[in-house]
């Protein structure tokens, strides 16, 4: 990789003042596991790298009445770990456990999980200058699209590879971000942005802001959740398709169902279809299959992932039925 | 080294030898931008200052070590390859550099008393941290007891991975003295053997689970 001027940061003020207002110029670094791929790859060659770590109170976890704070150097398995989550906000701790391997979880954090970069093959070639790159084609359409999207593509296919964003979508989390203007706050599903407002980003942040913090709401009593990925190989492997799901629960009936998908679109997918077909139902294996039908309906499959269409189908059937 | 390994890597250089291959004058034009203003080593660089190049003092299996490196350079690259100040190899080359992108876990070491890659770890990052090699664990000639396992058990075959293995399964005991099959399966899920001996690895860290108590 390319030399760059490395930077510890004091607080997030001044990180964001230290990054450049055009993404190639700087980068900030976390765990650092996704940027130096990059890096090695040449897809990215930044001058300045501004380090988060050096910021004081961004690894912390609060659950409290209100929720649960979460700052963004939080390491995926610390979450994993933290019982609070596992037993109250179990999607996000099985989703974090999930993420690539140990090796991997002890340095990433939340927030470089929610901000990485897309898998795609051509994306990360370093040879291919993609439309994700500032080209004028995405050769999934074309080419090879085994693993890319069924909802949501155009113009270009990738799917989000994050775990930790569909499980946060569905347990309604904001996050903060902070810039040059100050700081903000949003949604995790408005963070997300979908190619066809901008091609080359896959969320909202600007090149000189920093997601800081997640916040959770507490959980409704009763409710359930759950995270299933399924991974090519057996271990060690970004998600084919995932799901995330939240159930409010009352007795054996989904009185709200927050269902979203990993691996299928360029952003974490909430699948309206599905929670209809669950919400005010009792959970029975006929409306589980329903909703994984209702899911699918609408997917567009491209040449070579048409397996994702009824894999996505019984993984959300499968993750209903054990929160039945 | 490959000219690309050396572009792709850094080049640890040690300042004795650097300062001995050039004239004074040299070094200023040759070293910029390097900015550590008033500062010796990375860890003493005040907040927003610019680290090209730093000398740094690493903790590797209890002796310090002083390199100079590049920020791009790896602790992986310092580990096998760099040299310290006074001129003596680190010369730790039990991580091996395979994927050199954190997906075989060739590379594992402990920073911190936790597993990480080293290949994907930045060696100024590394600095104040205790960094443990699997050159660390042996005590004198007692091997520690996941390596006294690995060897009972047979549990390598080429053995490029094993250094890696050895030190992914001593940090899964460390933070579960007794692990279960599976959890044995996910502990070591971030090292690949293309021997294929894991059903090997696996009794091993059963049998190290068991000789530390766990």
């Amino acid at each position: 990789m390319e030399n760059f001027a490395y930077v510890n940061a004091a607080d997030v003020e001044q990180a964001s003042s230290l990054l450049s207002d055009d993404w190639s110029e700087t980068k900030v670094i976390a765990g650092g596991t996704d940027l130096l791929g990059e890096l090695k790859e040449y897809i990215e060659t930044p001058k300045k790298v501004v380090n988060l770590k050096s910021i004081p109170g961004l690894d912390e976890i609060k659950a409290d009445s209100s929720g649960l704070t979460i700052g963004a150097l939080v390491t995926l398995a610390d979450i994993a770990a933290h019982p609070t989550i596992q037993h109250h906000y179990t999607v996000l701790a099985e989703a974090a456990a999930s993420v690539a391997s140990p090796q991997i979880r002890n340095v990433g954090t939340l927030g470089g999980n929610l901000c990485q970069r897309p898998r795609c093959w051509y994306y990360r070639h370093p040879d291919i200058i993609c439309l994700k790159k500032g080209g004028d084609t995405c050769y999934a359409i074309e080419g090879m699209n085994k693993y890319h999207a069924i909802f949501g593509g155009g113009p270009v296919y990738i799917v989000h590879p994050s775990d930790t964003a569909p499980a946060l979508m569905a347990l309604g989390a904001t996050v903060k971000i902070v810039g040059p203007n100050g700081e903000r706050t949003m949604p995790l599903a408005d963070f997300f942005v979908l190619p066809d407002v901008n091609p080359q980003r896959e969320n909202v942040l600007e090149p000189n802001e920093v997601l800081t913090e997640v916040h959770v709401p507490q959980p409704k009593a009763g409710t359930k959740s759950t995270y299933l990925k399924v991974r090519e190989r057996g271990s060690f492997d970004f998600a084919l398709v995932s799901v995330a799901a939240n159930f409010e629960m009352n007795g054996g009936t989904c009185s709200k169902a927050n269902v979203v998908l990993g691996g299928v679109a360029p952003i974490p997918w909430r699948s309206v279809e599905a929670e209809a077909a669950l919400n005010g139902k009792h959970i029975t294996a006929a409306v589980a299959k329903q909703a994984g039908e209702a899911a699918v309906a609408n997917a567009d499959p491209m040449t070579d992932n048409g397996y994702k269409v009824p894999l996505t189908r019984n993984v959300i059937s499968r993750a209903a039925m054990s929160l039945a | 080294m490959s000219k690309e390994k050396e572009q792709t890597q850094g080049t640890p250089i040690s300042r004795r030898n650097f300062l001995k291959g050039v004239g004074t004058g040299a070094v200023a034009a040759s070293v910029a931008p390097t900015v550590l203003v008033g500062a010796e080593t990375a860890a003493e660089a005040q907040m927003g200052d610019k680290i090209t190049r730093a000398e740094i003092k690493l903790n590797i299996n209890g002796k310090t070590y002083e390199v100079e490196v590049e920020s791009r350079t790896t602790l992986l690259s310092v580990l096998r390859d760099g040299i310290d100040t006074g001129g003596e190899r680190v010369d730790l080359t039990g991580a091996k550099s395979i994927c050199d992108r954190g997906e075989c876990g060739g590379c594992t070491v402990q920073v911190g008393g936790k597993a990480v890659y080293s290949c994907m770890t930045l060696a100024l990052e590394a600095e104040g941290k205790e960094i443990t090699t699997v050159e660390g664990l042996a005590n004198g000639e007692q091997l520690h007891p996941v390596q006294e396992a690995f060897v009972q058990h047979d549990a390598l075959m080429c053995g490029f991975c094993t250094p890696g293995f050895v030190v992914a399964a001593k940090s899964l005991l460390d933070q579960n003295p007794s692990p279960s099959h599976e959890e044995i399966k996910e502990g070591l899920a971030g090292n690949i053997c293309r021997c294929g001996t894991y059903p090997f690895i696996f009794e091993a860290v059963k049998t190290a689970s068991r000789k530390i108590g766990g």
